[in-house]
């Protein structure tokens, strides 16, 4: 379970985030949406540790998140971002490994690890040995959800990990990712501006607003009772404009 | 690799560790070099006395520095330099007034040589003869003469801007020149007018008129020995011979070994060995193509070449262990950047031969003054480049590194550094390249390396000596610029290379 309290953030006059509060469900998928600059970037990435707040506070779990332990709580942490971030000077497989090697766990336990998650994400051992710019991005983001889950921590947090893929290629990781969150009883934390993966993947949403939440609840709560005309507005901006397609999920 | 370095600093260091017995400095002259030859030869004579001759170590300043740092025992002085330059003094000084001043140094003069070498203006014969000029005073009239004169020349205080005041010479401040070039120039008339030494022994080759001090402004340059007054205790057989010495060279003798020395290409060594009356053995030059191989690939070039790469690679080294953190740090701690990229942005910007006799204080002539000095230039580029390196690596990288949980120093290790690697091995490679042609400096403080040839070439006006001093240090320059690229392909991760094997996806 992850608590945000009274968590607020400004650059300048800017208000990144405006004072929030949200508990995040232990095993539950929750979705951060909303148009760009609405914050939930920056709510994501204060969970992480790389943004810290000026008010309020972070608990994973029971612990508060503070400057001293965040080395150690984002060991329990698997954070994937768009293109999945990797290094390019280590080999897909190295990526993978780097921080499990450099806590020393044994060779052995490493490699099982890297055959058991090649085989969820669906990534071969040939793709392993490669460097990221000779991976497809597809391959690409299956390599940095592998090195997320290395320490099998008990919350992902993925900051728009789909953004950067073809459509054929995002569609089938979408489900894949589905299958993976299901089956792995993770907390999970997946920040978006496309309302068909929210509406996907989200057991919970939570629609932003120029640093400030407008609702959090299921999808059926936000189409049928939305609380200001602007959920609606959001929802259907993002149908498209002909009127004779049907959006597949909503 | 190591105790290979380890090795070449003793190697370096050995001759300053343990001093031999007599050691004579020269500057960076003609003259002063023959001179320098003359007295390490006097007292190789003498029974049970070994004597090194650091030749051409630098101007008046860095010499004079030498020996009060007790890195040389004795040079060949002018008493009109040690007056006005050393002394400062207002009014001349006899001898007794100066050895007076120079005790509480630790210093002495003594052994007047024979022969007054003062500044002089000189002009070319004809022109002079056209417009009617003899003298300092005639020269008043012709302010559209064109005048250049040797940086030593203009800087000091019994040179050009007193010389100036006393004649009101109408030249606004006149071209700097280096001495070994002026008579080519005067010779091409570029220039009308340049500073000689009434020794110099082209004045007669080059068929120019020495103009006369008929308001004697310039004291006399009486030639003696400046020496450190633990000499004659310390070596009191040595310094009878030197003694011997005191009067025996004449104005027109002197300049016969200038012109053997600089028109005929013979050694210095030959030369004062010809004067001491001493078996000749080295030869005058022959063929002049012939003489520029053997010249290039001389006894001394293995020696000079070690010396050079070993001034290049230990600067570097230190350059690289220094430069790297000092970049690591500016990259790191905002506060630190701009102080720290300014102060090694300065220190690339003062004169090397300004820099030197600034450090010869602190770190005594030869190498490791030369050393001090390389290793400050090698700063700017290795810290810019570490910085940049690091600065521009894609924030989303380094978040993700941060956001793995890795502490700041592994974060630097396995991520940062690596992915600025080629950056910062670009900045080595230049500081390398800039530090060889650099080098060649060392010399003019008795460092060794290329530089000798340099500076011996420039003194004498000998073309051949100066190519085979600058051309192997172009070519080395060159060979670490390859090696470096070499290096490049060898240490830069694959996955950062730009070229690397095409795989199907």
């Amino acid at each position: 379970m992850i608590c945000v309290e009274n968590v607020s953030k400004t650059y300048g006059k800017q208000t990144a985030l405006a004072s929030t509060t949200l508990v995040f469900q232990a095993g539950a998928t929750t979705v951060l949406i909303g148009p760009s600059g609405c914050g939930k970037s920056t709510l994501l990435r204060i969970i992480v540790g790389l943004i810290r707040p000026d008010r309020g506070r972070v608990l994973l779990g029971a612990q508060a998140l503070t400057a001293d332990n965040a080395e150690v709580m984002r060991h329990g942490l698997g954070y994937v971002i768009q293109d999945g971030g990797l290094f390019p000077h280590l080999t897909a497989e190295e990526n993978v490994t780097l921080l499990a090697r450099f806590l020393k766990r044994s060779s052995e336990a490493i490699n099982q690890r890297v055959t058991a998650l090649s085989d969820l994400v669906q990534l071969s051992r040939t793709a392993l040995s490669r460097y990221p710019k000779d991976l497809s991005g597809g391959q690409r983001q299956r390599v940095g959800l592998m090195r997320a889950l290395m320490l099998d921590p008990a919350i992902l947090l993925f900051d728009e990990p789909l953004g950067a893929l073809d459509p054929i290629t995002r569609s089938e990781l979408q489900t894949q990712l589905k299958n993976i969150f299901t089956d792995l009883k993770k907390t999970v934390v997946l920040v978006t501006h496309d309302m068909g993966e929210a509406a996907y993947f989200g057991d919970e949403i939570v629609l932003l607003r120029e640093g400030r939440i407008v609702q959090q609840g299921s999808l059926a709560d936000l189409l049928e009772r939305p609380v200001e005309p602007y959920v609606t507005d959001f929802i259907r901006a993002q149908r498209s404009p002909l009127p004779s397609f049907e959006e597949p999920v909503l | 690799m190591r105790i290979l370095i380890a090795c070449w600093i003793v190697l370096l260091l050995t001759p300053t560790v343990f001093a031999q017995e007599l050691t004579v400095g020269s500057k960076r002259f003609t003259e002063s070099y023959i001179l320098g030859e003359i007295i390490q030869q006097t007292a190789e004579a003498t029974q049970g006395t070994t004597a090194v001759h650091k030749q051409g170590l630098g101007n008046t300043g860095i010499v004079f520095a030498a020996l009060k740092g007790g890195s040389i025992d004795v040079y060949p002085e002018y008493v009109g330099t040690l007056d006005k330059e050393i002394l400062k003094n207002k009014a001349p000084a006899d001898i007794a007034t100066l050895n007076r001043q120079l005790a509480p140094m630790g210093l002495g003069v003594a052994v007047p040589l024979g022969f007054n070498n003062t500044y002089a203006l000189a002009m070319p014969e004809e022109k002079a003869e056209a417009l009617g000029i003899r003298t300092f005073s005639d020269l008043a009239k012709h302010p559209e003469l064109k005048i250049a004169l040797s940086q030593e020349f203009l800087g000091r205080a019994d040179g050009w801007p007193g010389l100036q005041k006393a004649y009101r010479l109408p030249f606004s401040t006149p071209r700097g020149i280096d001495h070994g070039l002026s008579y080519e120039a005067i010779a091409q008339g570029q220039i009308d007018i340049t500073d000689i030494y009434t020794t110099d022994a082209k004045i007669d080759r080059y068929k120019l008129r020495v103009l006369t001090d008929d308001r004697k402004f310039f004291p006399s340059y009486e030639a003696v020995l400046l020496y450190r007054l633990d000499l004659p205790q310390r070596l009191p057989k040595t310094w009878a011979a030197l003694q011997k010495l005191e009067g025996k060279i004449s104005e027109k003798r002197m300049i016969a070994m200038n012109a053997e020395a600089e028109l005929e290409g013979k050694s210095f060594a030959t030369i004062a060995a010809g004067f001491l009356n001493k078996e000749v053995n080295a030869p005058t030059t022959a063929d002049p193509q012939q003489s520029f191989l053997t010249k290039l690939f001389g006894d001394d070039f293995w020696k000079l070449t070690t010396e050079h790469i070993s001034l290049v690679f230990i600067s570097l080294g230190f350059g690289v262990l220094v430069g790297v953190p000092l970049g690591i740090w500016a990259a790191r701690v905002p506060r630190a950047t701009q102080p720290i990229l300014s102060i090694v942005g300065v220190i690339q910007t003062i004169p090397s031969l300004a820099l030197l006799a600034f450090l010869i204080p602190l770190f005594q002539i030869g190498t490791p003054s030369a050393l001090v000095a390389l290793f400050l230039y090698a700063l700017l580029p290795i810290v810019r480049n570490t910085y940049t390196g690091l600065s521009d690596i894609p924030s989303s990288l380094k978040e993700s590194a941060l956001a793995l949980g890795l502490p700041s120093v592994a974060r630097l290790r396995l991520i940062e550094l690596p992915l600025a690697a080629r950056t910062i091995l670009a900045g080595i490679k230049t500081s390398a390249v800039i530090n060889v042609g650099t080098a060649t400096i060392a010399a003019f403080i008795g460092a060794g390396g290329y530089g000798e040839r340099i500076a011996s070439g420039l003194a004498l006006n000998d073309n051949a000596t100066l190519l085979a001093g600058a051309i192997p240090a172009a070519v080395l320059a060159l060979l670490v610029q390859f090696g470096f690229d070499v290096l490049d392909r060898w240490l830069i991760p694959a996955g950062l290379q730009t070229q690397s094997p095409s795989l199907e996806s």
